[in-house]
């Protein structure tokens, strides 16, 4: 149908339209017109992606002088696909009104999920894709196939560089397997086109990190307009995902292999000191001109670019201490002695960057100002040493990349030096932290360039949250709830067992027997009465060992088995996947299945569990973060201080975003139905229930609060009657679900109640 | 000789009974023949022989022995003159041709046999009706097959389906402590075909040692104390005949972990940029150090995924062979041809995939699953039952007791067609509830509905034990065969019928003796406060019978006077 939108009309490829997608469309509309950031939040599972995808789109045609490129940030690999998919399907849709658009939408993946070269591509691990790749078309390595064609180079990519810059992808949609075979079909290589793509297609859908990582971001996303539209999906974990990015850890490990990288590049640089005097002269001169436009040059010959660096820094000149290869390896030398006395501590060490930086011009009387240029010195020198793959040289540049960081930021970043692990105080084990407290830092330069930015979620919650810490002033900030036709959803708090005792995964009771044989219990109740297939939480993988443990003594897992097939998340992950499809299988079989998982795993952040895979799904307790964490520690403090949140706040906050994102994983559409069940006491109090997210807080009634086992069996037995009733589109017709007629009638009504 | 059967063998010199005579082997039967006699003094048909047994070697008289089937025998001596070993010679002709002879007849007469017991071993109903009722001599057996077991016997044809494998059978071998340091395991063949059936190297490993290497006995003892059944086994190295098994499960799960092609769960592959080594803040591992547990992890998963591929295996097997009949040469559902192709619709099925799980049904107008506005219709083979349910006895109470006139009978019966014609369910269509009154009602039947408000917390159901409740359900069944066939007979126009009505008030009478009282008194001994409560209806259904018989008696009588 076309909406009309405000004065817009939005092509949207269904038939009949969800009031609260609507709803979503006006408020983004809005945040477009003017010209600022979004924060929405919409219950998972009503279409968000397709409808943003069909506003923004439509807006794209309407207005091309105001926006003129989307760019789709998702989180994981299949939720990208999925997003592409849908952006076909509105295109198509646009062609089958009469109205084709010649839009180019692509994905970017890195080259592990885009390399078509024959030997390549059946690497697995990604870092080896990206070097053995390197080593085929680094710029000097395809000068020397000139003279020698023994010198292997990628095909796929000598043609892309003859004729892919210039020839383009033609209009139409590109997920990875398109862009394979278009690449297979003109024997050009996919990654580079959809890399080059990225700067002239309307639609780029790709992941956090091209935005938000410095170290990609800076090499990928550059030359994109200010009249970009910027959408991150799945948001509600993006302070984390910034705060990873900026972060670094060194362990004796890497330090170690450090020195070993130190040693091959003093060797290589006598080497060619000997041999080709003239080159390293070469990049002398070059290094005294600036580097920048040296390395502008070449872009494939980088595979992690600089972390973020103030303009400013990059239009001077590379000191003069670090000028020449030798010195600069042995000033490279100098600073990973210092780490190395760093590391030799007995008792945990906490610091600001700036005492580190006074503490090492003491000690071993390196400045700061060279050691911001370190990152970029290297890998000009690693350029120069042509030496092919980079990836060996990874640990070096970690510490490299800590130098330029600890120099560059004295606000929002911590340093802390651990002896040994909190769960081992007898095994020595010191790390290095250098870590990011201030999730605004890394997206500060996407808020600043683009004029509107959306971040949107299914939970959200509390919505005024986000703003802070992420530091931006939003337009339009709001929250939509789920109209529905029947009560699909069917949150409960269940408090205690039947025996009484109260259920609670607090950390004094959480190993008592009896609250484990109540969440035994529990499970085993919820699956005798919920078919097809049930889906555990549980705060961390730890308690999932421990607890799974004590119920196969208690012999719940028999009772289990009885009823349903039972996997479980483990560490490994081909063997979660493996369990995974097994689970789906028992489902899809009519056997049932129970699968524990675990809050903050990777089964709760990108596996769906719609329809009949997820039933009902209960979460054990409260997933808090690991509170003794101490980069936790100060990064609470920095929040308390900088954005006066106070620290039971934003615990809660975290772990409550984290239940319900776990939770909102059973629902998809409104002819789907599941059990939501919180089992600890803890939920039932108003600081967590307030948390989440409005569309479950709704049918969360007082009577639903406080729970016993039984009564919880009971309410979930008379609901999933009602629920398996036969249900028709008639029945939402005109609450849940609206055709255009009923839409626009709406629309007059509540228009004219606006004119009164 | 008798028949006109051919003989196939004749022994002379035979001893039966201290007789002299004649063994001949014909194609039926086995006869004997008295020297010097027409009649044929000893015969038995194949058919009813069971088995054959010989006199070992080495004792001095030379016999041959064939028992029937009602464990009668006959032994015959071989006395030739020509001295033992001619004897022996002739008997083992005998048993020869015996060998080859007797299989052919058993299958024949013990097809029926056989079917019948696989019947009772397949029927749990069916086989306590004929312990309550054959073996109490209520009815006699052919009664018992001609009469009550006809709707079994039509249900041969229908294919049998295979059971699946539980999830739990591990936990149900429950280990029981012998009281002096030993565990007992109790094992059924069900169980140890769901061992076999789920892990298949188990199998492999049964086949190869058993019996040659370690009884079935030792065999699954071995089972049981090895580190492969426990599920929280951690040293696979250690010495134990199911190392090598716990390996090949780890190898298929390991290779089947590498070949997870749906792009939705592969969680490996989720992440599109890795943060490479050094990078982040999360520590490297959060992970514990507990093998113990890990392993136990492990083997939940495993032991799922071995269940779940027992039973895909046979559906499998099946739709497999269709694919072979059904497209002869090109095989769809074949594994091993298309393996190639299969690999390159890859990204096409990955597609598919993808935008099945974007589709949003209720918003899509062309939808498939919401195309039919009528949903599936509940498919009833009889209505009636579902809509009227058990009718309460007052009803049969006072209208039998006293035999209503023709008219009557006809006022009913078109007072009963009126009502169910206005009956709203019925009128227009005779469509069923509808589904939302069903469950309110339902709901309100419910713990915690607002029927079962008053409802009493000790009801019967809770002060019966189950075994006893088990038992009550058994009598109610054979009761209702009997009585269902009993007042099939009425009203008895033709001679048969009556005759029939009149056994079946016998066996009645007699299941009441055999079964009814002695139930009745072990009640009243072990459970007496519902001691009435449990028989009565029971009582009231078998009076109910009783009456009507003896009212049609009593018509019967004079009209037979008359």
């Amino acid at each position: 149908m076309i909406v009309p939108v405000d004065g817009l009309d939005v092509y949207f490829p269904y038939e009949y339209i969800y009031p609260e997608q609507f709803s979503y469309m006006t408020e983004l509309k809005k945040g477009l017109d003017a010209k600022g950031h979004c924060l929405l939040e919409m219950p998972s599972g009503t279409g968000k992606t397709t409808t943003l995808l069909s506003l923004v789109v439509a807006y794209m045609v309407e207005y091309p002088y105001v926006v003129n490129k989307l760019v789709y940030c998702s989180r994981t690999i299949p939720e990208i696909e999925k997003v592409v998919e849908e952006l076909r399907k509105l295109i198509a849709y646009y062609k089958s009104n009469g109205k084709p658009l010649n839009l180019i939408g692509l994905v970017l993946s890195s080259r592990k999920n885009l390399c078509v070269h024959p030997q390549v591509s059946k690497e697995r691990d990604g870092k080896v894709v990206d070097g053995r790749c390197h080593s085929l078309t680094a710029s000097y390595v395809r000068e020397r196939h000139k003279t020698d064609s023994n010198v292997p180079v990628c095909n796929f990519f000598e043609n892309y560089d003859e004729r892919g810059r210039e020839l383009g992808l033609p209009p139409g949609v590109y997920s990875l397997d398109d862009l394979k075979d278009f690449g297979m079909q003109n024997k050009m290589c996919p990654y580079f086109l959809a890399r080059r793509g990225v700067s002239y297609a309307n639609v780029v859908i790709y992941s956090y990190h091209y935005l938000l990582d410095p170290k990609i971001a800076e090499l990928v996303s550059k030359e994109m307009a200010r009249t970009s539209v910027v959408i991150f999906d799945e948001a509600h974990n993006i302070d984390n995902v910034c705060i990873e990015s900026m972060s670094v850890k060194i362990n004796r490990k890497i330090l170690e292999k450090t020195s070993a990288n130190i040693q091959v590049l003093e060797s290589t640089v006598g080497k060619m000191k000997d041999a080709n005097q003239s080159r390293l002269k070469e990049e002398y001169r070059r290094l005294v001109q600036g580097l920048r436009d040296a390395q502008m040059a070449r872009e494939t010959d980088v595979i992690l670019a600089n972390p973020v660096l103030p303009d400013q820094i990059l239009k001077e000149v590379v000191p003069g201490n670090i000028r020449t290869a030798e010195h600069f390896v042995s000033f490279l030398r100098r600073f990973l002695e210092y780490l190395k006395t760093r590391l030799r501590v007995q008792h945990v060490v906490h610091e600001s960057p700036a005492a580190f930086l006074k503490d090492i011009a003491s000690k071993v009387c390196i400045e700061r100002k060279p050691l911001r240029f370190c990152a970029e010195r290297l890998a000009s020198l690693l350029r120069t040493l042509e030496i092919s793959d980079q990836t060996d040289f990874s640990p070096l540049t970690v510490v490299t990349h800590l130098a330029t960081l600890v120099s560059s930021y004295t606000k929002g970043f911590t340093i802390i030096i651990e002896p040994f692990e909190d769960k081992a105080p007898t095994v020595s084990n010191p790390i290095l932290h250098f870590s990011c407290m201030d999730a605004s830092i890394a997206i500060k330069p996407v808020f600043d360039r683009f004029q509107s930015v959306v971040i949107t979620s299914g939970t959200l919650s509390p919505l005024d949250m986000y703003p802070k810490i992420l530091d931006f002033h939003p337009v339009v900030l709001a929250s939509f709830t789920m109209t529905l036709a029947r009560p699909c959803l069917m949150p409960m708090i269940v408090s205690k067992g039947s025996d009484q005792v109260a259920m609670t995964s607090r950390f004094e009771s959480r190993e008592d027997i009896a609250v484990v044989r109540n969440y035994g219990q529990l499970l085993v109740e919820i699956c005798t009465v919920v078919p097809d297939g049930v889906v555990c939480f549980f705060t961390s993988y730890l308690y999932l060992e421990s607890v799974v443990a004590s119920w196969y003594d208690q012999g719940v897992i028999d009772s289990i088995q009885r009823k349903k097939l039972l996997f479980i998340e483990t560490q490994d992950a081909a063997e979660t996947s493996l369990a995974l499809i097994n689970y789906i299988k028992a489902c899809e079989s009519g056997r049932g299945g129970v699968l524990l998982s675990v809050a903050r795993g990777k089964v709760s952040e990108g596996v769906d569990f719609d329809h009949h895979l997820g039933r009902a799904v209960l979460m054990f307790g409260i997933p808090y973060v690991y509170t003794q964490s101490r980069i936790l520690r100060a990064r609470l403090d920095y929040l308390r201080e900088t954005f006066q949140i106070r620290e039971n706040d934003f615990l809660t906050f975290d772990a409550m975003r984290h239940a319900a994102q776990c939770v909102g994983r059973a629902i998809r559409g409104k002819m789907d139905y599941g059990i939501m069940i919180f089992a600890d006491k803890r939920f039932g109090r108003i600081d967590k229930k307030s948390k989440l997210p409005k569309w479950i807080q709704e049918h969360l009634s007082d009577h639903l609060c406080n729970l016993s086992t039984e009564e919880a069996v009971q309410i979930a037995k008379k609901w999933l009657r009602q629920m398996a009733q036969p249900f028709h589109r008639e029945d939402q017709l005109g609450t849940a679900l609206l055709t255009l007629e009923q839409l626009l009638t709406k629309k007059d009504i509540h228009e004219k109640a606006q004119a009164r | 000789m008798t028949s006109s059967e051919d003989v196939l063998l004749q022994v002379g010199q035979v001893r039966y009974k201290k007789g002299d005579g004649t063994l001949y082997l014909m194609t039926e039967r086995l006869a004997w023949i008295l020297d010097h006699k027409d009649t044929v003094s000893v015969s038995h048909r194949y058919s009813d022989i069971k088995l054959q047994k010989i006199s070992p070697e080495g004792k001095p008289k030379i016999q041959l022995q064939v028992v029937l089937h009602d464990n009668t025998t006959s032994t015959f001596q071989f006395v030739n003159r020509e001295g033992t070993a001619a004897a022996i010679r002739e008997r083992d002709k005998v048993k020869d041709l015996l060998v080859t002879l007797l299989p052919k007849f058993k299958r024949k007469v013990n097809k029926e046999l056989e079917e019948k017991n696989r019947l009772l071993s397949e029927n749990p109903g069916l086989l306590q009706l004929y312990k309550d009722l054959v073996m109490t001599e209520v009815v006699t057996s052919e009664e018992f097959w001609s009469n009550h077991a006809k709707p079994f016997m039509n249900k041969i044809d229908s294919s049998k389906q295979q059971v699946g494998v539980t999830g739990a059978f591990l936990a149900d071998i429950k280990p029981q402590t012998d009281g002096c340091n030993g565990l007992k395991y109790n094992l059924t063949p069900d169980i140890m075909e769901s061992v076999f059936r789920t892990y298949p190297a188990v199998r492999q490993k049964h086949k190869e040692t058993v019996p040659h290497k370690l009884s079935e006995a030792q065999f699954w003892t071995k089972f049981f104390q090895s580190h492969y059944f426990h599920r929280d086994r951690i040293n696979t190295g250690s010495k134990d005949l199911f190392t090598d098994c716990a390996k090949i499960d780890d190898q298929v799960l390991s290779k089947e972990t590498e070949s997870v092609s749906d792009p939705l769960v592969d969680i490996s592959k989720f992440e599109d940029v890795n943060l490479g080594e050094g990078y982040g803040s999360l520590p490297d591992k959060p992970g514990s150090q507990n093998i113990v547990h890990q392993n136990m992890i492990k083997r939940f998963n495993q032991h799922s995924i071995m269940v779940l591929k027992a039973c895909q295996s046979q559906q499998e097997a099946l739709s497999g062979n269709d694919s072979i009949v059904t497209s002869n040469g090109a095989l769809l559902n074949g594994n091993s041809p298309q393996k190639p192709e299969e690999k390159s619709n890859e990204p096409a099925l990955k597609k598919a995939r993808i935008q099945e799980k974007i589709i949003y049904d209720d918003l899509d107008e062309k939808s498939e699953l919401l195309k039919h506005h009528s949903p599936v219709k509940l498919n009833l083979s009889r209505m009636d039952r579902y809509l009227e349910g058990p009718v309460k006895s007052d009803w049969t109470n006072t209208c039998e007791s006293e035999e209503p006139s023709g008219p009557d009978i006809a006022l009913a019966a078109c007072r009963l067609k009126e009502e169910a014609k206005s009956w709203p369910l019925h009128y227009p269509n005779p469509g069923v509830l509808p589904p939302a009154t069903a469950v309110a009602a339902l709901g309100e039947l419910t713990p915690g509905g607002a029927l079962m408000v008053h409802q009493h917390d000790e009801s019967l159901a809770q002060l019966v034990s189950p075994s006893l409740a088990k038992e009550v359900t058994g009598l109610y069944c054979t009761c209702c065969e009997l009585l269902r066939h009993f007042w099939a007979c009425f009203p008895p126009t033709s001679p048969e019928l009556q005759t029939k009505a009149e056994q079946m008030h016998n066996a009645i009478r007699r299941f009441h003796h055999a079964r009814i009282k002695p139930f009745e008194n072990k009640v009243m001994l072990d459970f007496s406060p519902l001691s009435q409560q449990l028989t009565s209806h029971l009582n009231q259904l078998l009076k109910t019978a009783y009456n009507k018989y003896e009212t049609w008696q009593s018509r019967r009588k004079p009209l037979g006077i008359r």
